[in-house]
């Protein structure tokens, strides 16, 4: 008898990866400990900007149990390639030299100007105190206008400029959108480019709308703020000359090469491995000054050497997200119909490049248009050196910055035609598709129904009764108001096609690697490229691996993290590694499946045509008798005592894929919140989340994903922002003043989606990791605005702070009071920083 | 240096020790109980809590010293004959972690809470882990976890 | 975020801890809980020579009924007292406001001597004494003496306690059926500091308003008694509330800073003492 196979893909695993991590067994990089370790401990500037006139690091030298102190001038021939940056997005892109210890001048307040190596951390952080510096100060930038601005101090003098570079959707015929006087009628043509591209004449759809909306939103910097600091542990290897990096990273993979690149080291002779890492969000995709200055003292002392950073050098030294000022004009006709789309963006490169700064605004670039299908579109993306921390890619990276922008002109457009802003959005929806489809940038959208989440969204929320409720509470004058506020956001999945991320000045590589491996046991290996750190992977992939071979999830061990036991691999970053990793590891599984499909066929002395595979089991069609199972295919396999003639031994297959194009997961949320219109404060009272990510491999970790997402989605709308006061000091510069939510902040959600396959991959997966952060900051904002219109109010900047909101109120209500003022001076001044209890 | 004698998990340890050792670092470097971590040094996040005396602590804002003559309890330490506690298992049930670094002090700050208010209510769940933050999961199924240790499944 | 190296001493009692701090001088810093010492002390903000530590003191962690009023060890801890039955019957407001303070671990180690000791005028704990009108006995070399809240509070972070001086109790009188309470933090995260926090402690007669004591967090470098809206309330009919509120904040510096303005501080006084009142009324 034939028993159905048990699907383990759709199911709710629980996960691998937990046994380890709740009962206090994980490998974190601080928990590594090896013979002859040292300690490295960091001197930071307290300048935004400054000379250093005298740097002796002698006094360091003299204390007991310190090895070793170093300057950058002393290290410099040790990383030729200082600290790379892998992102090119314009041909005249300014990029600085990027020393690990800088020589000269700091450009931003936690840049490194020496280093001390120790016996323990405590000892390497006194002697941090015995070094002797001398700056002369000089006026920092810290806003990109004004970093912009004719006379402005510069950031890297060399360039004459503080513009990194300048990006225009690489079309032929808009003008310049910068230099334009804001009110120049601005002309466009073009045509669709092969991702990233402007289309159409967007001046003269500005001129024959009915309404233009131009508003300027503002991304704030934010704190990616993984709960793990990052951690490096560098040792020269035994045995032969390479290193063995261990480092908290999302990128082992990437980190070889530019590590290689950094340094002149033989990329052969570097092994990266990650434990476990506790959380990314991005900011642990890159390499890192700390991680070449462990590696180069390792190499040069011959021992190993440790880095952690503390809370307050993660906020200062590891990269910041967002950081954008955002000009948009919306043409629409009076029945809703966008006419034409054109945005300016600055772009905060902060002091330095790390990775992929540059190309974190234009990877969104594309993404503008959302999820509207209309004629006209125009961007262009200038990048800004300011003396502050450098930005790179956090949690959605360029999509959720663009899906505000839309999604937030888009309610302000229903305002202005006083039209429903579920209806305004429906009217400009793609119609439901399943082959791809080009969005008003070129960017090839895969598959789409916006209408069925945009629907059971609305169902969830009973649309109906919070209107209701909402009229109720404005008639009465509650002090309490209600907000219901949409977003409806597609994001780019998949990272991704090689030949379109060289498109995007990425260089390419955008596949992914995977091993399949039977053992004479029976039992499976699966090796992938990705490297997760909090996504679930070993079970997801293993649930993928047990369908297609017919064994169970446990039979299957997923590897990865480590360059030597996975010598190919992409990592993860960008939603890629289940619509590229995952599809990888299927494949791969498949190519088992079909070398053993020959081994049976020898096996059961029939043709290999006739062999079924079914439940682990290979049959013979017609006789389901005559079968033999997958796991005693792999045993003869491994035995190859009698294989079919010229067969290679062993069941082991890779795949390395290049996905066709990207994913395009979407979704529709509606945000519920309640504003006191006395205090200002914002509670969420319900969040709505439809998504569609496609088919769902563990809908367990999915809605996990989305949680998360959600999370650091609402975080940024209403409490997480930097602060820098007008010197360029860090004002949040720990946990007590950076205001990342616990608990008792975040409401719990309500979540539901629709299956959308996608046709780019055999799955029809699109992944899901960033959907919740880019879905949410506009659904927050727009519910704020929703509840506070009746007073005229049309915006508030994000984080949506009680003292925001309560602004907000009183300059509608005409009470300014010159507090407005107070605030201005306020974000640029400096917080009392309290301490403790 | 100052000697000091204390209970982590149950075994008896006796140190010399540095009075300004932080009792994190302690256990972390001087016990190897690398299954205390810390996220944030200032005593807001929560990924270094230990039980003192049965109690939730923040064991990055504790010197070594002052855990004289006390019993500590680590995450390594809640097992017992082999069986994970039930916060553990109702943490893996409701998928109450991701990446797991915030996982041993949400267990344990959550152990804490339960022994004072053995039948809470979500607000109130949410309310007693407002010192321990999670930057993956959102805390709902932290929330859900907390709700299935306490019995209440709902 | 190491803090420096220090010597440690640890107390065997009060007279000890006093003989300590003689004998060290303006060197060393008492550490009760810790909670605001050692976090400063780690970003190297603070760096005591020596610390003198009050752990062992077990003898100072107690609730006692004092007749009129309930005696609370100075190293009582803020969860002790959240979950103190004769504190919940008795003076709610001090075990309510202590469950409030940083959170569950924090409550864990903080005492009641210590958040007053450091005079923070963010501290929750401090108003709440203020409007209670409590007292904090104090002992020194030369013996012990009582200080009413109002005298013990002197600039921010600067109380009436004497360099070679311990806070050993604190005194909050017991309040009578007719009196309710409320105390109102306002803040960002649950976990944070107040941004405007308002201790309300309000006797009720005939169904009018007898007295209100009111006493601000974080509007001043000390708690501050929001004296006109007190004089606005006494005999006041209930609707008088809203209105007496609106002064809340005269008399009060509030700082600018990351969190809010001034300003807004002013504002949320107004609005905070309002629903501190009426929430006190009905409790």
């Amino acid at each position: 008898m034939t028993q159905a196979p048990e699907r383990y893909m759709g199911g709710g695993l629980p996960r691998k990866e937990d046994p380890n991590l709740v009962t206090g067994r994980a490998n974190w990089t601080d928990n590594i400990k090896l013979p002859g370790m040292l300690h490295l401990a960091m001197l930071r500037s307290p300048f935004a900007r400054a000379k250093i006139t005298k740097l002796d690091v002698s006094g360091a030298l003299e204390r007991p149990g310190v090895v070793g102190a170093f300057t950058g001038a002393e290290l410099a021939d040790q990383w030729p390639g200082g600290v790379p940056c892998g992102a090119v997005v314009s041909d005249q892109q300014n990029s600085p030299f990027f020393s690990p210890i800088v020589t000269d001048e700091v450009r931003h307040v936690g840049d490194v100007l020496a280093v001390v190596v120790a016996s323990d951390r405590y000892t390497a952080q006194d002697a941090l105190e015995s070094i002797v510096v001398d700056y002369e100060p000089l006026p920092p930038v810290v806003n990109m206008e004004a970093a912009l601005a004719e006379g402005a101090p510069l950031v890297h003098e060399e360039f004459g400029t503080n513009e990194c570079f300048k990006y225009t959707a690489g079309v032929e015929g808009i003008d310049d959108l910068f230099d334009a006087p804001d009110d120049t009628q601005l002309e466009g043509g073009g045509v669709r480019g092969p991702n990233v591209g402007g289309q159409g004449d967007t001046g003269e759809a500005m001129r024959r709308a009915d309404v233009v909306i131009k508003e300027r939103y503002i991304q704030q910097r934010v704190l990616p703020t993984a709960i793990e600091p990052r951690a490096v542990v560098a040792s020269p290897e035994p045995g032969h000359q390479g290193i063995v990096m261990y480092s908290s990273t999302q990128v082992p993979h990437l980190l070889k090469i530019v590590l290689s690149l950094s340094t002149g080291i033989p990329e052969n002779e570097i092994r990266v491995v990650a434990p476990d890492v506790g959380g990314g969000f991005g900011s642990k995709l890159n390499l890192y000054r700390e991680e070449i200055i462990a590696v180069v003292l390792a190499k040069k002392l011959g021992t190993p050497v440790k880095y952690v950073e503390d809370r307050s050098e993660n906020y200062q030294a590891t990269i910041h997200g967002r950081g954008q000022i955002q000009d948009i004009e919306l043409a629409a006709n009076s029945d809703g119909k966008i006419l034409g789309l054109r945005v300016k963006l600055l772009d905060d490169m902060g002091a330095y490049l790390q990775l992929l700064t540059p190309a974190i605004a234009v990877s969104g670039a594309a993404l503008f248009p959302g999820v509207y299908n209309f004629e006209n579109f125009a961007i262009e993306i200038k990048g800004v050196f300011t003396n502050l921390t450098p930005t790179d890619a956090y949690r959605g990276a360029g999509r959720p910055e663009a899906c505000f922008a839309i999604e937030r002109a888009m309610d302000s457009l229903a305002r202005e035609l006083n039209m429903d802003p579920a209806e305004v959005r429906r009217r400009n929806f793609f119609e439901p598709f399943d082959e791809p489809t080009a969005n008003p940038a070129g960017l090839q959208y895969d598959s789409f129904n916006l209408q069925a989440v945009l629907d059971r969204a609305i169902e969830l929320a009973d649309y109906e009764s919070l209107r209701a409720e909402q009229q109720r509470r404005r008639e009465s004058g509650d002090p309490v108001q209600l907000g219901i506020g949409f977003s409806t956001y597609t994001e780019i999945c998949g990272l991704g096609p090689s030949q379109a991320l060289a498109g995007l000045g990425l260089g390419g590589g955008g596949w992914e690697a995977a091993n399949v491996r039977m053992l004479v046991t029976g039992k499976v290996e699966v090796a992938t490229g990705t490297s997760p750190h909090g996504q679930g992977h070993e079970t997801s992939w293993s649930q993928i691996a047990a369908d297609v071979l017919g064994v169970t999830p446990d039979d299957v061990d997923v590897i990865h993290g480590d360059t030597d036991a996975v010598p190919f691999g992409r990592d993860t970053y960008g939603s890629r590694s289940l619509a590229v990793g995952g599809i990888a590891v299927y494949h791969a599984a498949n190519k088992v499946v079909e070398k053993g499909k020959k081994i049976a066929a020898h096996m059961l002395e029939a043709s290999e045509e006739d062999i079924e595979f079914e439940g682990g089991r290979f049959s013979v069609a017609g006789s389901p008798d005559q079968n033999v199972t997958i796991q005693d295919v792999a045993g003869a396999a491994y035995l190859a005592a009698d294989l079919p003639e010229g067969m290679e031994p062993v069941l082991n297959e890779s795949m390395i894929y290049d996905p066709p194009n990207f994913t395009f997961p979407f979704g529709a949320h509606i945000c519920v919140s309640e504003v006191d219109t006395e205090t200002g404060k914002v509670k969420l009272r319900d969040y709505i989340a439809v998504d569609d990510c496609g088919p769902v491999i563990n809908p367990t970790i999915v809605d996990g994903q989305l949680h998360g997402g959600l999370a650091q989605g609402i975080a940024q709308a209403l409490y997480e922002g930097v602060i820098y006061d007008e010197e360029g000091n860090l004002v949040t510069a720990s946990m007590v003043d950076y205001m990342i939510p616990g608990a008792p902040e975040l409401p719990n959600f309500t979540l539901d989606r629709t299956v959308t396959p996608s046709p780019s991959n055999p799955l029809g997966v699109k992944g899901v990791g960033e959907a919740g952060t880019i879905g949410a900051p506009p659904a927050v904002i727009n519910s704020i605005v929703d509840a506070l219109s009746p007073l005229g109010i049309k915006h508030i900047d994000m984080p949506a702070s009680p003292m925001r909101v309560w602004k907000a109120i009183q300059n509608a209500q005409g009470k300014q009071s010159g507090d407005r003022q107070i605030d201005a001076s306020l974000e640029a001044s400096g917080a009392d920083i309290k301490q403790g209890r | 240096m100052r000697r000091i004698k204390l209970s982590v998990n149950g075994v008896t340890y006796e140190h010399e020790v540095e009075p300004r050792l932080l009792l994190v670092h302690y256990l972390r470097e001087g016990l190897n109980l690398t299954g205390t971590m810390v996220g944030c040094n200032t005593s807001n996040c929560g990924a270094c809590t230990v039980l003192l005396n049965g109690q939730s602590v923040k064991s990055c804002t504790l010197f070594a010293v002052q855990a004289d003559g006390h019993e500590i309890t680590t995450v390594q330490g809640l097992q017992s004959n082999g069986e994970w506690h039930p916060m553990q298992t109702a943490f893996h049930e409701n998928h109450g972690l991701q990446c797991g670094y915030c996982t041993p002090g949400m267990i344990l700050a959550s152990v804490s809470y339960l022994k004072e208010n053995p039948n809470p209510n979500e607000e109130e769940i949410r309310e007693a882990l407002e010192g321990n933050y999670c930057r993956c999961t959102g805390y709902e199924n932290i929330v859900k976890a907390v709700q299935q240790a306490a019995g209440q499944t709902s | 975020m190491i803090p420096v190296a220090f010597d440690y001493e640890v107390a065997e009692s009060v007279d000890h801890a006093i003989e300590l701090l003689g004998q060290y001088g303006d060197e060393s810093k008492l550490l009760a809980g810790g909670h605001s010492l050692i976090p400063i002390m780690r970003l190297r903000l603070a760096a005591p020579a020596v610390l003198i530590d009050l752990g062992k003191l077990e003898n100072l962690r107690y609730v006692r009924d004092g007749g009129d009023h309930l005696k609370i060890g100075a190293m009582t801890r803020h969860r002790d007292l959240a979950f103190n039955e004769m504190v919940a019957q008795h003076c709610g407001i001090v075990g309510y406001t202590a469950g409030l303070l940083g959170d569950p671990s924090v409550q864990h180690r903080g005492t009641i001597g210590g958040t007053l000791s450091h005079g923070d005028a963010s501290g929750d704990m401090p108003s709440v004494i203020t409007a209670l009108e409590g007292s904090i006995v104090v002992q020194g070399p030369n013996g012990e003496r009582v200080v009413k809240a109002a005298d013990f509070f002197q600039d921010y972070l600067v109380t009436d306690l004497g360099e070679q001086e311990v806070v050993t109790e604190v005194r909050v009188p017991k309040l009578n059926g007719n009196t309710g309470w409320s105390y109102k933090k306002f803040s960002r995260r649950s976990q944070d500091w107040a941004m405007v926090g308002v201790a309300a402690v309000v006797e009720r007669s005939n169904g009018s308003i007898g007295s209100a004591r009111i006493a601000l967090t974080a509007m001043g470098a000390t708690p501050l008694r929001a004296t006109s809206v007190e004089q606005a309330l006494s005999g006041a009919p209930r609707d008088a509330v809203a209105e007496a509120a609106q002064s809340a904040d005269e008399g009060t510096s509030p700082a600018s800073d990351s969190a809010a303005s001034a300003e807004f501080r002013r504002h949320l006084a107004r609005v905070w003492t309002k629903r501190a009142v009426e929430e006190a009324l009905s409790r």
